[in-house]
């Protein structure tokens, strides 16, 4: 219990930090561009607008610096992230909330979809080495490395353009962008059709290239356990290798990727941006690339904050949920 | 970690061949391009020929020779950012580590801080912030946002070190932190450190493609990044040009895959347990 509310502490101490760096960011940045931005808006657009640009950056001319943070963190704490100008005037937090579900989906399914193919075929790399011969390096695993080394060192936004370009645009098997057909409502069979038929490209090239790092990490943390006494032992005693490849080997090291697990997931939130703007499919990455093209600096900010709670939150679930995976963990959070 | 090591290891010596053959074009891009990369001479929306390898681009200009340029770009940013986030990585992860106290503590909780902002968005956000980026922008922009995960990775290992007995010897002989941290704990870890520069520098060619990409770099400088952003401006897509698309992206997996090779080489060489299960 000391444990978690000691992660507890951690986790606020972190999210004040991340805050605080998310206030001053705009500030450090050579020629003030939200000073700049103020001047220019001021005058020019709403006074709603001009409040909003008040919400999202503590900018106030009337407080000091230091009224300015104060105002910023209680807005921020209440979730008032301001009006986006390029929406205006909806609210930086309605337009989150729209793109959400889209990233969430489609990102999520494949990270998930990528950590189990690639944990997979991790722990049969790594079987097939760690028992082949000494001389006899594994056909699967000498295969296995370079491909999934590969794939982590592709540029993502580049395999998104030609898998568009010759599977979706000249194959025509895909739709070429967006998360839905115009006037679809996935209410319906045809609906969630679209929808999936929409999703499924991206979807494959995410679950593709983020495979590589599974693979690769796996491998690696399971040949550490291989070389690991109890495994001998089990293989000595005459256990089945399926046994001693899943229930002692890959149990244990799959342990340490968990914890990468929950940074993936938590990154899933910020979307994989290059390839919902490659696929321009409606989720927060290419809501970022728009803030980002219309000088929207609230939508910007706001979406910037979104990413780093739902990190910080996704490491601090992982720590908690570590105590109950791991009983050493646990052991050393009982003291 | 030895040059033997190195050299009977399948992975490094094919990543290692791969990168010096890019490095052996970006010296030489001056001397083998064919034409300027930047001349607009050409007929537009040329097919690849004898005399235009890769065809020309929308604003006839030779893709054959933007892409020996782009090599530059790349291997400049591998090089410079990868040199960077090291020496950040040795400061605020070995030094740090190795020296307790509040100033680890503090360098440990920055870094902690820099692990959770998450790096994609805030390179775009930053870059965005610095519009018009040159390539020195971008530059900084991903040594910031590169740093941190090294760092605590390299901390913990000279955590390990601090107390081994050669390290306790020197520093009751009286040696300063710098010494013991550079002459005794940096070489023990030297494998993890090469191998963290590799992942960085592959990290930073993957960031500054992407960033010009989306249009955050400078539009005008001749990059593989910048390739793409243009073939995509030009709609190289409907006008069916697809090796304008195809050839710079396959130039960074290319340089891509080996600076991966070499990051997992490395680690490979130094860790005795990946060698051999």
């Amino acid at each position: 219990m000391r444990y978690l509310l000691r992660r507890f502490g951690v986790l606020l101490v972190t999210l004040w930090a991340a805050v605080t760096v998310n206030f001053a960011l705009p500030r450090l940045m050579p020629g003030n561009p939200v000073e700049t931005m103020f001047a220019r808006y001021q005058g020019k657009v709403s006074p709603t607008a001009i409040h909003s640009m008040e919400l999202a950056f503590g900018l106030n001319t009337r407080t000091g610096e230091f009224g300015q943070y104060l105002n910023y963190l209680g807005h921020t704490a209440t979730g008032n992230l301001g009006v986006s100008f390029s929406y205006f005037p909806e609210s930086v937090r309605t337009l989150i909330g729209g793109a959400l579900p889209w990233t969430l989906g489609l990102v999520g399914f494949a990270t998930i979809l990528a950590f189990l193919l690639g944990t997979t075929l991790g722990v049969v790399a790594a079987w097939r080495r760690g028992t082949a011969g000494w001389k006899r390096a594994s056909v699967v695993d000498s295969g296995l490395v370079p491909f999934g080394l590969m794939l982590g060192a592709l540029p993502s936004f580049w395999i998104a353009l030609i898998l568009l370009y010759f599977i979706a645009f000249r194959l025509g098997w895909f739709p070429i962008g967006n998360g839905i057909s115009p006037g679809q409502g996935i209410a319906s069979w045809s609906g969630l059709g679209d929808l999936i038929q929409h999703a499924a490209l991206p979807a494959i090239t995410l679950t593709f290239i983020s495979m590589g790092m599974w693979i690769l990490v796996m491998r690696n943390n399971m040949l550490t356990v291989l070389g690991d006494d109890y495994v001998k032992f089990a293989r000595a005693k005459g256990l089945r290798d399926r046994t001693v490849m899943y229930h002692y080997a890959a149990r244990n090291a799959v342990l340490p990727v968990f914890a990468q697990l929950a940074m993936a997931l938590g990154i899933v939130v910020g979307g994989q941006v290059f390839i919902e703007i490659v696929f321009s499919y409606p989720g927060i990455g290419y809501l970022l690339l728009q803030a980002v093209e219309n000088e929207d600096y609230p939508l910007m900010q706001g979406i910037f904050l979104m990413f780093t709670v739902a990190l910080l939150l996704a490491t601090f679930l992982a720590d908690i949920f570590y105590v109950f995976l791991d009983p050493r963990v646990r052991l050393e959070a009982g003291k | 970690m030895s040059w033997r090591d190195f050299v009977h290891n399948r992975r490094a010596v094919v990543g290692a061949m791969i990168l010096v053959f890019f490095v052996l074009v970006a010296i030489l891009a001056p001397f083998i391009v064919p034409y300027s990369p930047t001349s607009i001479q050409f007929t537009p929306n040329l097919p690849p020929s004898m005399h235009h390898f890769f065809g020309t681009t929308v604003n006839g200009q030779d893709i054959f020779s933007q892409l020996i340029w782009g090599a530059r770009a790349s291997l400049f940013v591998a090089l410079i950012c990868g040199s960077l986030i090291s020496l950040i990585q040795l400061m605020m992860g070995v030094f740090a580590g190795y020296a307790g106290g509040p100033f680890d503590t503090l360098a440990s909780a920055v870094t902690n801080v820099f692990l959770v902002l998450p790096s994609l968005p805030l390179l775009i956000i930053l870059a965005a912030y610095l519009q018009g980026g040159s390539l020195f922008v971008l530059i900084g922009v991903i040594v910031i946002t590169g740093w941190a995960w090294g760092a605590k990775v390299l901390r913990a290992q000279a955590i390990a070190l601090r107390d081994r007995p050669f390290v306790q010897a020197s520093r009751i002989s009286g040696e300063s932190r710098w010494h013991i941290v550079l002459a005794h704990i940096v070489p023990n870890m030297l494998g993890i450190m090469v191998s963290n520069f590799f992942g960085a520098a592959l990290f930073a060619v993957l960031a500054e493609a992407g960033l010009e990409f989306i249009g955050l770099g400078n539009i005008n400088d001749v990059t593989w990044g910048t390739m793409l952003y243009w073939a995509t401006e030009g709609d190289a897509m409907l006008l069916g040009e697809w090796v304008w698309l195809l050839v710079p992206g396959l130039c960074l997996a290319l340089l891509g895959t080996a600076l991966g090779l070499l990051n997992f080489a490395v680690d490979e060489i130094a860790n005795p347990r990946l060698r051999r299960g």
